[in-house]
């Protein structure tokens, strides 16, 4: 199809606008954290000199540190758990055949509808009784739960449409159905086990509400937690509340940028073709 | 910021269509009659796959929800012993003024998060409607993407200081003539709410347009081609081609995006804690504010289920415009 100048114009014109909008605050942020903190009043302005400090400042005075590894631990074991599981639950709800799948199967897919909020309170009580609360593990277990709703789903369907003929062959040779299901379904599944591995380190990293009911334990809070906290005893150090911001937003940021086809993919092609 | 309930289950993803059309396979596999006679055997050890991935989910997110339930008749501070409580805190989510008004202020954030988001995007595809075809669409749609990917906790903090007395927002004010107008915009009464709204617009208008722009460029050219050879302009074929082959896109939009004001929580927590008064109470800060600092454990569960059935309903809802599966 040929576009013509005047709307190719029209169409880069439009697109800027809105680009702009969408970044204008990022940039706003990522300007702010390299401003002398003497001279952030919290407005938009482009830094003349770079005070770098500012990251090792947030970052010690915040305890970064401890926070980043909280939340790499927990969404590293989240998505490898998710993957674990919804590999194995997948190929069962695609190619196994036993009574009752059916009606697991929309038990599970139930979970996707279901908000936070649907579940947290007596979670939390629940666990508190157990003396599970301000653990890693109220963590990483409820967050892999949720994840799995989508998790299975997505791999059934990777399962689904997986080529039977090869699957036959496999079995009249005599693979055991795991040597089959990690030997011969997984690795050509791999793409689109990446896409959910990023989708869940995404909604693992990023979230707050889970942390913030579970954990009172300064040592153990996550990134995004930590933050918060931060904010509310720095509320008007917008330099340092900048630089926190970048640090906290940034590993997702880059697994973004090398991995943006997933990302959207799975955000939005999965969904749209349902 | 999208979270990973309401991730909306994908069916043919694309990855899967891909290699299913690469290699020409039918797309749906056999169904469990023809697959149970072809192999002639019930694999009970498809409970042992399922188990570990099912239990985990019963103990930490099925249960609870149950529960949840339960708890919603009951009278518990979270402490002694719970009393119970019959419907008196359902009753409280319509006469308690405080809760009704928070389902009112998730309904303005659904303009705000949904309805200006969608509409807006979809005048824009009117005229970037083959935008898809741009040489550098894939740059916009990176950026137009991105804040999605922001943790929520920080998209929050960056609006905060933007809505600042000196912040970018009165500083545009300023600049256009109009500094009079300028205020802490989340610390005013009249004006928090729209404001924590016009986040949920800078959030998902990228997401409209991406969504909308690339549903564009999967429609046939053809179907252009003719329109145009019978003489329909850009408005004709916008309505008659665009928009109906847009409708999957759409209900996808409206469904992340409706979902998203209803579940609002962190920017709210960390904007406003619902204030000024209760301008900017949300179901989800009540239920977990009644929960964990109130002691009002059972109205909290209340406002959870309404809020489920809500979510519940209304994705319902948006469904009946997802075309018929094709499949």
């Amino acid at each position: 199809m040929k576009i013509g100048i005047g709307e190719k114009f029209v169409n880069y014109v439009i697109l800027s606008i809105f680009a702009l909008f969408a970044i204008i605050p990022l940039i706003g942020v990522l300007f702010s954290s390299v401003l002398p903190p003497a001279k952030n009043d919290g407005g938009f302005h482009v830094p003349t000199t770079f005070a770098f400090g500012n990251y090792a400042a947030a970052w010690t005075q915040g305890r970064f540190g401890t926070y980043m590894f909280s939340s790499i631990l927990v969404t590293v074991s989240v998505v490898v758990l998710t993957v674990l599981l919804s590999v194995l639950a997948g190929f069962a709800f695609a190619r196994l055949d036993f009574p009752g799948s059916n009606i697991i199967f929309f038990v599970l897919l139930a979970g996707l509808m279901l908000p936070a909020e649907a579940f947290i309170i007596p979670l939390y009580f629940n666990l508190r009784g157990a003396g599970l609360t301000n653990t890693y593990a109220s963590l990483i277990l409820p967050q892999t739960a949720q994840s799995l709703a989508f998790g299975v789903f997505w791999m059934r369907n990777q399962f689904r449409t997986f080529p039977s003929d090869v699957i036959e062959a496999a079995r009249l040779d005599g693979a055991s159905d795991l040597r089959l299901l990690w030997q011969i379904i997984v690795p050509p599944t791999t793409p689109s086990i990446m896409t959910m591995c990023v989708l869940v380190s995404m909604w693992t990293w990023n979230e707050f509400l889970t942390p913030l009911i579970m954990i009172t334990d300064d040592s153990k809070r996550t990134a995004p937690l930590g933050l918060a906290f931060f904010q509310g005893a720095h509320l008007t150090s917008y330099s340092l509340l900048s630089a926190a911001g970048v640090i906290v937003a940034l590993p997702i940021v880059i697994l973004y940028f090398l991995l943006q086809k997933r990302f959207i993919n799975g955000m939005v092609g999965g969904i749209s073709s349902r | 910021m999208s979270t990973r309930t309401n991730a909306a289950p994908p069916a043919g993803t694309v990855d899967a269509r891909a290699r299913r059309s690469r290699q020409g396979i039918a797309a749906r596999p056999a169904g469990t009659a023809s697959r149970r006679a072809r192999r002639g055997r019930r694999d009970l050890k498809g409970y042992l796959y399922v188990l570990p991935a099912f239990a985990l989910f019963a103990v930490f997110l099925g249960v609870p929800t149950l529960q949840t339930l339960q708890y919603s008749f009951y009278d518990w501070d979270g402490i002694s012993q719970a009393t119970s409580a019959g419907l008196s805190n359902y009753v409280g989510v319509v006469t308690d003024t405080a809760l009704s008004s928070a389902f009112v202020h998730a309904a303005v954030l659904m303009i705000f998060y949904s309805a200006i988001p969608v509409v807006l995007a979809l005048a824009l595809t009117l005229i970037v409607s083959r935008a898809h075809a741009l040489r550098g669409m894939s740059f916009f749609r990176t950026v137009l993407f991105l804040p999605q990917v922001i943790a929520s906790v920080v998209v929050a903090s960056i609006w905060v200081s933007i809505y600042s007395q000196n912040g970018l927002f009165n500083e545009i004010l300023r600049a256009v003539g109009l500094g009079d107008l300028a205020k802490v915009w989340l610390g005013d009464y009249g004006t928090a709410l729209i404001a924590i709204g016009f986040v949920g617009t800078w959030l998902n208008i990228g997401l409209c347009l991406v969504l909308f722009v690339s549903g564009v460029g999967n429609i046939q050219p053809e179907l252009f081609e003719a329109a145009r050879l019978d003489g329909a302009g850009p408005v004709r074929e916008f309505f008659g081609i665009t928009l109906p082959a847009l409708r999957g896109q759409i209900a996808v939009a409206l469904t992340l995006t409706v979902v998203s004001a209803l579940k609002t929580f962190d920017l709210v927590y960390i904007t406003t804690r619902g204030g000024p008064g209760d301008s900017t109470t949300v179901p989800a800060f009540e239920a977990y504010n009644r929960a964990f600092n109130q002691g009002q454990v059972g109205s909290a569960a209340a406002v959870a289920v309404v809020l489920t059935i809500v979510i519940i309903i209304v994705t319902a809802l948006i469904n009946l415009l997802q075309p018929k599966d094709v499949e």
